[in-house]
């Protein structure tokens, strides 16, 4: 159980490698924490946070997740309830980028991302939730993306997978209406991160330290969205309505 | 096994930390049934939802909500007993009570809880340095177990599971009907002194040299005051008045009993309005109204015991973020660190709208059971105080330390640890517990999230 502040007592991340969700675990750590599970496709990639993060009266662990294997996807979060009881925060931080250019060419590859970005988050998103439900708490955090507000040809099979994302999250957040579970989704724009990393910045570029803020404030405030930075809700207010002549135009990077 | 109700969302009186449970209203005739449809995640019953956190939720399990009816209370006058209805209310219960003569042995600053959960929580009242805790004054017990049976419960009849349930949070069982003892009263009226207390030392040293006097004694500190002024208080102490002190229009009706809810404020509050500026405000003009010194003033029984009640849904005013109530436990002989909790409390600049001072009297045999000789403070705060969180912890060691605890049926924020450091009877209380519901048949989120369960 959380409690009156939303300070979680249990916290599962699922991407535990995740700069954005390292980010958002680190700053949910208080007093009333004492477990921490990291979920990602090598668990001994996590080794080093399960150290950082670990400390007196937080245990810490690093289990496998495959996001592309959706057949374990119910038996992991059964597995992690075992262990720590029931989750009181769940972040979703996984997915990959990856090169628009190299996808042109590549109909497998961007069908993998699309897997791993959509439909993984699907598969387990859905286990996630049913364990919310029946526990009759706990919040989902879902890390979309201002790229699948209004995709950009420049990044399009990364920014449609997040569109899908945001959807599916929207939807899953209204169904659990009245149940006590709740889904926070969070939609920072360009991060500067290991994802990122050597790409030219975007403007309103954040830090995953500042996304981290971003979702843990509104996690408090039991927001149901939230902006990275709060700026970026107003752009794509615009951006939105921009004419698709001029939008191709937009030097959006 | 017919179906369960969809899920509803649940908070306390504070407003904070929600979840989803199916709702089911019962009475005694069907409860056993009901409670038999409880999911893995249990049962739970709920009175009116006063306790500030969790302990009457169970996310994703049963709550059932117990009807009662005052009208059935058996008063029995000679022995000064009235036996009545778990899901009962004290404001019910008074109506039937006061015009004839008698009043509950205990009760809170609010007449809208149950019997089932004073019990449960072993609810204090402004005389417990001379009359202890409800559980002093419950006979008996009728507790609903986990496998469907009722059983009898006193301090001479499986008396451990007697006190397991004073204080046990509901998870014994259900408290299906009780016998109480009653105080006999002349007049529906109170009988008060009012000191000013110009700082912290001058009101403690007034409650230790005074409060024995008096039945009812309570402090109201001014929180927002610091520096010299650290602690000034208003003192309040009094009794039931006697028929021969009755002046005026309380003449013609010496036993009139008319508790009004004055106001109530709507469903949605967008905003808090307990805020700093208001709360300083209120404060200050409280204290300036209070007089230096007043004898004797008539009050009615709910402009004494249940000022607040007086405005319905105050909880509102706190708007969507919900408020926290703070209530430790301090030993005597540790008033260095119930000062250092207060000077940290006024430094920080941490508003609370109503704080409260009380010196406890002595404890009774309940495992879980919060009172014990010392000073209790109890303040509330809006859960959106910046910073608010981590102070409380900070705060939670200098309590611990001292030998202190948090009433649970407050509490919205601490943690197992510093529960099992409070009750050092806890496992005591489990093995009780465990040996009567060995299937963890209730169950609350206070109960998960403060390790009392497992």
């Amino acid at each position: 159980m959380q409690n009156a502040f939303g300070e979680p007592q249990t916290i599962l991340l699922l991407g535990g490698t995740s700069d954005i969700g390292l980010a958002i675990v680190g700053q949910l750590v208080s007093p009333t924490c004492r477990s921490i599970v990291l979920a990602c496709r090598n668990p001994d990639a996590a080794k080093a946070h399960v150290d950082t993060l670990g400390s007196d009266g937080i245990t810490v662990t690093a289990v496998a997740f495959d996001a592309e294997a959706y057949g374990t996807h119910a038996e992991l979060i059964a597995d992690v309830v075992a262990k720590v009881g029931d989750l009181d925060v769940v972040v979703m931080a996984f997915g990959v980028l990856g090169e628009q250019s190299d996808y042109d060419n590549d109909p497998v590859a961007a069908a993998k991302a699309v897997s791993i970005n959509y439909t993984g988050s699907v598969s387990v998103g859905i286990a996630v939730a049913a364990q919310l439900r029946q526990q009759g708490h706990g919040r989902l955090v879902v890390l979309s993306s201002v790229a699948g507000e209004r995709v950009r040809k420049t990044n399009f099979v990364y920014g449609s997978s997040k569109a899908g994302l945001d959807g599916f999250a929207q939807g899953l957040g209204d169904a659990l209406e009245g149940t006590g579970a709740k889904v926070l989704i969070v939609r920072p724009g360009f991060v500067h991160s290991a994802m990122t990393h050597g790409m030219k910045a975007a403007p309103f570029a954040t830090t995953p330290d500042k996304v981290g803020e971003a979702a843990v404030a509104g996690l408090r405030r039991g927001r149901r969205t939230v902006w990275a930075p709060g700026i970026l809700r107003y752009v794509f207010i615009l951006l939105r309505h921009v004419p698709g002549p001029i939008f191709r135009r937009l030097p959006l990077g | 096994m017919s179906k369960l109700p969809p899920l509803t969302r649940l908070t306390g009186w504070g407003r904070t930390a929600a979840s989803g449970a199916s709702l089911l209203p019962v009475s005694t005739a069907n409860i056993a049934r009901s409670a038999d449809m409880a999911p893995q995640r249990g049962a739970l019953v709920r009175g009116l939802g006063r306790s500030y956190g969790d302990a009457a939720q169970n996310g994703g399990g049963l709550v059932m909500r117990l009807a009662g009816s005052a009208g059935e209370a058996m008063l029995d006058e000679a022995k000064h007993e009235v036996t009545v209805g778990g899901g009962v209310s004290i404001d019910d219960l008074l109506r039937v009570l006061v015009p004839r003569g008698f009043f509950v042995p205990v009760t809170p600053g609010t007449r809208f809880v149950t019997i089932g959960g004073a019990i449960a929580s072993d609810i204090h009242g402004k005389n417990h340095h001379g009359e202890g805790s409800f559980g002093h004054h419950v006979r008996r017990i009728s507790l609903l177990l986990a496998d469907g049976s009722t059983a009898e419960l006193s301090p001479t009849q499986r008396s451990d599971l007697f006190w397991a349930t004073i204080g046990g949070m509901g998870l014994t069982g259900v408290v299906l009907e009780a016998t109480i003892h009653v105080w006999p009263i002349e007049t529906s009226r109170c009988i008060v002194d009012t000191t000013r207390a110009h700082d912290l030392d001058h009101i403690l040293t007034m409650m230790e040299e005074g409060d024995h006097r008096y039945r009812y004694a309570v402090a109201w500190i001014d929180l927002m005051a610091k520096g010299r002024h650290l602690g000034r208080s208003i003192l309040s102490r009094g009794d039931h008045a006697t028929a021969d002190q009755l002046t005026g229009p309380a003449l013609d009706a010496p036993r009139a009993y008319s508790p009004r809810i004055l106001v109530s404020v709507p469903p949605i509050v967008p905003i808090s309005v307990v805020n700093r500026l208001s709360i300083k405000v209120f404060n200050e003009l409280w204290f300036r109204k209070a007089p230096l010194y007043r004898t004797a003033e008539l009050q009615t029984i709910p402009q004494y015991f249940h000022p607040l009640d007086m405005v319905g849904s105050w909880n509102r005013l706190y708007g969507p973020a919900g408020f926290v109530q703070y209530q430790i436990l301090v030993p005597f002989g540790e008033e260095d660190a119930l000062r250092r909790v207060i000077e940290r409390l006024a430094s920080s600049g941490a508003a609370s709208f109503v704080t409260v001072l009380k010196r406890f009297g002595a404890a009774n045999p309940a495992p879980l059971s919060f009172p014990a000789p010392g000073w209790t403070l109890t303040l509330d705060i809006p859960a959106s105080t910046g910073g608010l969180s981590t102070m409380l912890h900070q705060l939670d060691h200098v309590v611990l330390d001292a030998g202190g605890r948090h009433y649970m049926a407050k509490d919205s924020h601490t943690t197992p640890q510093a529960i099992k450091r409070g009750y050092p009877r806890l496992a005591e209380w489990q093995a009780i517990r465990n040996q009567a519901d060995p299937n963890g048949r209730w169950q609350s989120d206070l109960g998960r999230r403060l390790g009392l369960i497992t």
